[in-house]
């Protein structure tokens, strides 16, 4: 499998396209209607402002959806992702421009398949790491 | 071992079930608009709503994107050790109760993360169960004092027993 973009083939040190997304109720109220997320720090700035934040804020759920998309992004709709872990240290509040970033750790084989590892970011527009992750996808 | 918060209750908690639910049938339209909602406003990839395309792919047709959650509004079946309505869903010792035994007492807890390993991929038609076990209990020292890392694994699987994923998840709680 190559990369998506580029049509170059997957190699230690590269760096996957940008996925970017505007964080705010347009969103997150979508994401809502199909998770069934209607939780008030998600819907109502008074909520988010209560639980120490300066608005409402997304969901960490919809966060690790973007995860899967820069992946589909970078290598084509039907990737094979075989493991994803991330972990949730901030919160995405109105108005930020959320990045995921990425690059390719390890490339490696067993008796069937070709596989990579990649370093994922979550960002938002200051640089901030909210969400660290790391994936393996299968490249053939 | 002094300073601990796993009790003896907890330990013997461990590998017991948590819940169980069984899905309703999915949809091409729950995929669909799964799919609408996650890569807004962007259009969502045609493997997730297109058949005619999705037919031409190493799928065969359409399956879910792997973040998708077949449980959402409604299962068809549920199964815990006690009744959820019983336990407060934000009480942070959530976890013992469901089991029926005292928790740790600890007042704040934290997603710590998670980590999924993907099977199959779900297909519109398919009823998915989830099964949930308490995994582990492990504690340190952090910046806020003890700090103890529950560990559970839900586990998806299709009614052939097929595996589409199992999720460990971090619970942290200090």
């Amino acid at each position: 499998m190559t990369n998506q973009a580029s049509g170059r083939p997957v190699e230690v040190g590269q760096e996957i396209p940008a996925f970017t997304r505007e964080t705010g109720f347009a969103v997150w109220n979508r994401y809502a209607a199909v998770n069934d997320e209607f939780v008030p720090i998600h819907m109502d700035d008074e909520a988010g402002r209560a639980a120490g934040y300066p608005s409402a804020f997304g969901m960490g759920n919809l966060q690790w959806s973007y995860l899967h998309n820069a992946l589909r992004a970078w290598l084509g709709e039907e990737v094979s992702i075989v493991r994803l872990s991330c972990q949730f240290r901030g919160a995405n509040t109105k108005g930020m421009t959320l990045t995921v970033s990425g690059t390719v750790s390890a490339v490696y084989e067993d008796e069937s398949r070709r596989y990579a590892d990649v370093d994922l970011a979550i960002r938002d527009q200051e640089g901030n790491t909210l969400t660290p992750a790391t994936a393996t996808v299968a490249l053939s | 071992m002094p300073g601990t918060v796993i009790s003896e209750a907890m330990r013997a908690a461990v590998g017991s079930e948590l819940g169980r639910r069984v899905s309703y049938p999915v949809s091409e339209s729950d995929i669909r608009r799964w799919a609408l909602a996650v890569y807004w406003p962007e259009q969502p990839p045609r493997l997730f709503w297109d058949a005619a395309h999705a037919a031409g792919t190493r799928h065969g047709g359409i399956v879910a994107p792997e973040d998708f959650n077949p449980f959402a509004w409604m299962c068809a079946e549920v199964s815990m050790p006690r009744a959820a309505t019983e336990v407060d869903g934000i009480d942070p010792d959530r976890t013992e109760l469901l089991l029926g035994i005292p928790g740790p007492g600890l007042k704040f807890q934290l997603n710590g993360g998670l980590t999924v390993e993907y099977g199959e991929r779900i297909r519109p038609g398919d009823v998915i169960t989830s099964v949930n076990r308490l995994e582990s209990y492990s504690e340190r020292q952090g910046r806020l004092g003890l700090m103890l890392m529950t560990v559970t694994e839900d586990t998806w699987t299709r009614a052939d027993g097929t595996l589409i994923k199992r999720t460990r998840t971090t619970l942290i709680r200090y």
